[in-house]
């Protein structure tokens, strides 16, 4: 079976800090990394190769330093990596992301399944699945914590609700996002890092993706970011001070104040 | 109503030509003073021959704008734009009301008290969209709460979770009716439907929302949200497009208070399904049981890897139970097994926002913060006077949780008789 896994290179958010003098980011020094849900997205793709044989093609949208993201993928085991890479996708917002990844994967042709991470941990909006999905035509579960069977152009999964978990069937071929429960991904090996290496990553353009122009990057962006800000400081801290029954009770106090408990 | 799942619409037939729209410098009268290379969010800015340049990573935010002591960068083209359109097509504000088994979720009710606001202020109708099976009687609640329509997708083939059909009978609904703002909250079934519909509509979709204005003029919803793990807040429009649409989360927003006096019109949506039915629900397993949902508790208590091992969360869960509230954890907890994931606040977790969270024996990671912070009152217990979570907390404990907690729960205990 055919898997293509999407993947983004991300900031590693957990080094971005902001300069409080200027209110903006500190991205200096601040390491590029996969999106680690994406390696759960990765790795399930590892398996069911593993099971099932067949190719993984990981594939992303991004400038050309992406392609570093790219070959992580190819150390973790992967069969083939795409970038799609154009100036006129700079600037994109989830809609326009996911027009380019659409046009991209019919552009490399027949899959089974694509897997995604549930949301990328830079904008956190977890849409790029779904949309991606929708403009494939194919059928999107979202929050899969185990495949428990894919045979027969159907598979069945497990989906994270709010509450619980529903046993879902698909028809194939399917786009599925994958939370963290699903599995351990795997360490990079010597020898994929070694293929990674001397890989060179293949690139497609709007051109070569056929893309409409109009619908991609900046131009082809229903929201427009009209302003960043640092959020408000939490309102007035108090660090409290004695024994702990007489802590204990000053917030109490307080709480009863507020009418929180 | 139409349906046909194998029929997905071409993007390319929702497409408005756009003019272009940049920021630009104005050379002239750039002095090169580089404030606006710091200013910059997103490092677009680059020195070129002494002046500013902007790059093709600009997302056309305008903090340079804002910086420029010289007003020597400018937005272009975006009045070329709007004269361009007509937006004035799209009238009133709609809300996705979810709910489980019937009941209708409370993220719909608070969405329907935000969404009254913002209609108020447009002058506009607000409708609540309401689908599933056998939930015909609570329509008239959603009036209750500040509807003025309910579109009622009643059908037996609705009543399990389904992207496909929820997200075939919300596009339908919004092509014939052309609402101006769609809000649902940002919810598993939110989050997994809601971006379906904004991909066949072509047009924006804001995720996990904690402020929306209006602009009374333009109609422009001006929606705020974290995004860089919280650490910062960006203000997005969807300047050219409609129906404007945005996720919310629980508790962000207030419910209006129940008015039975209300009217309103509930509009029977037929619902047919023509084309194979291609995902299907087999069955629903409930984890949580006897427990509540921790995006929708008032109170949550939380516990890290401090609490020391399973064999200590009895603690939160008695604290829990004397306050009504729900139990948490931090995702070291949940790695190390002491409780299951759909307990987990945090980054790869759940985000609440309660009116009070107490942190037991958490260290404060950036990751666990990006989940909790917007609570309204935070109570941080760490031994460690210098954790991080500190700096969060509203009130601070100094002292081992273990002998906090059993403190707190005889003095509430004493509290609530």
């Amino acid at each position: 079976m055919n898997i293509i896994v999407l993947v983004k290179q991300v900031p590693d958010t957990s080094e971005v800090k902001i300069n409080r003098e200027t209110n903006t980011l500190i991205r200096d020094g601040v390491p590029s990394i996969i999106n680690p849900f994406d390696l759960y997205a990765l790795e399930e793709a590892l398996r069911l190769r593993e099971q099932h044989g067949g190719k993984v093609t990981a594939v992303t949208m991004g400038p050309p330093q992406a392609a570093e993201a790219l070959k992580e993928a190819v150390a973790m085991g992967v069969d083939e990596v795409v970038l799609f890479s154009d100036r006129a996708f700079a600037g994109a917002d989830t809609w326009a992301t996911s027009y380019t990844l659409a046009q991209g994967i019919k552009k490399i042709g027949s899959y089974d399944l694509v897997i995604a991470g549930k949301q990328a941990i830079d904008g956190d909006t977890a849409q790029v699945g779904p949309e991606t999905a929708d403009m494939l035509g194919i059928p999107f579960i979202a929050y899969i914590k185990k495949i428990t069977a894919i045979a027969d152009g159907k598979m069945t999964v497990e989906r994270m609700m709010d509450d619980g978990y529903d046993v879902v069937e698909s028809s194939l071929p399917a786009l599925i996002t994958v939370v963290k429960e699903i599995n351990q991904p795997r360490l990079p090996s010597l020898k994929g890092k070694m293929k990674a290496k001397s890989l060179k990553v293949t690139t497609l353009t709007a051109k070569d993706i056929g893309a409409d122009e109009n619908m991609l990057g900046l131009k082809g962006s229903p929201t427009k970011v009209v302003r960043i800000f640092p959020p408000a400081p939490r309102g007035q801290r108090e660090i409290l001070s004695g024994t702990i029954e007489q802590q204990v009770e000053q917030v109490v106090k307080k709480l009863k104040e507020q009418s929180l408990i | 109503m139409f349906h046909d799942e194998t029929c997905i619409m071409d993007p390319a037939s929702f497409i408005n030509k756009e003019l272009p729209v940049s920021v630009q410098v104005i050379s002239n009268t750039c002095t090169g003073c580089e404030t606006c290379v710091s200013a910059c969010p997103f490092g677009a800015i680059e020195m070129r021959d002494g002046k500013a340049f902007i790059t093709e990573s600009c997302t056309l935010c305008g903090a340079c704008i804002e910086a420029c002591e010289f007003k020597a960068i400018e937005r272009t083209g975006e009045e070329a734009v709007a004269a361009a359109k007509d937006l004035s097509a799209f009238k009133g504000v709609w809300v996705f009301a979810e709910q489980h088994k019937g009941g209708i979720s409370s993220v719909a009710l608070e969405l329907l008290g935000e969404g009254r606001k913002l209609a108020d202020k447009r002058h506009a109708k607000l409708s609540a969209v309401f689908i599933g099976h056998g939930i015909k009687d609570k329509a008239k609640d959603l009036i209750a709460y500040g509807a003025d329509v309910v579109y009622l997708a009643d059908d037996p083939a609705l009543k399990d979770f389904n992207d496909d059909s929820y997200s075939a009978v919300l596009t339908t609904l919004a092509t014939l009716h052309k609402p101006e703002i769609i809000l649902a909250g940002a919810t598993a079934i939110g989050r997994s439907f809601i971006p379906k519909v904004a991909a066949k509509l072509y047009t924006g979709l804001t995720a996990d929302c904690t402020v929306l204005d209006i602009d009374p003029e333009t109609g422009n919803l001006h929606q705020t949200r974290p995004a860089f793990g919280g650490n910062i807040m960006a203000t997005i429009v969807s300047p050219n497009h409609r129906p404007q649409m945005a996720t919310v989360r629980h508790k962000v927003m207030k419910p209006a208070p129940r008015n039975d006096a209300r009217t309103g019109d509930i509009i029977d949506v037929k619902f047919a399904q023509t084309g194979a039915v291609r995902t299907r629900v087999i069955k629903t397993v409930e984890e949580l049981g006897e427990t509540v949902n921790i995006c929708e508790a008032n109170i949550i208590v939380a516990g890290g890897r401090g609490m020391g091992g399973v064999k200590n969360f009895h603690l939160l869960e008695e604290l829990a139970k004397v306050l009504g509230g729900a139990v948490a954890a931090t995702r070291g907890a949940v790695d190390e097994g002491w409780i299951p994931y759909s307990h987990q606040v945090g980054q790869t977790g759940k985000t609440v926002c309660p009116k009070l969270y107490i942190a037991c024996g958490i260290s404060g990671a950036i990751q666990h913060v990006a989940g909790m912070q917007s609570s309204d009152v935070i109570v941080a217990i760490n031994k460690d006077p210098d954790a991080p979570i500190f700096s969060v907390a509203t009130y601070g404990i100094v002292g081992d949780v273990l002998e906090v907690l059993p403190a707190m729960i005889k003095k509430f205990k004493e509290i609530r008789g």
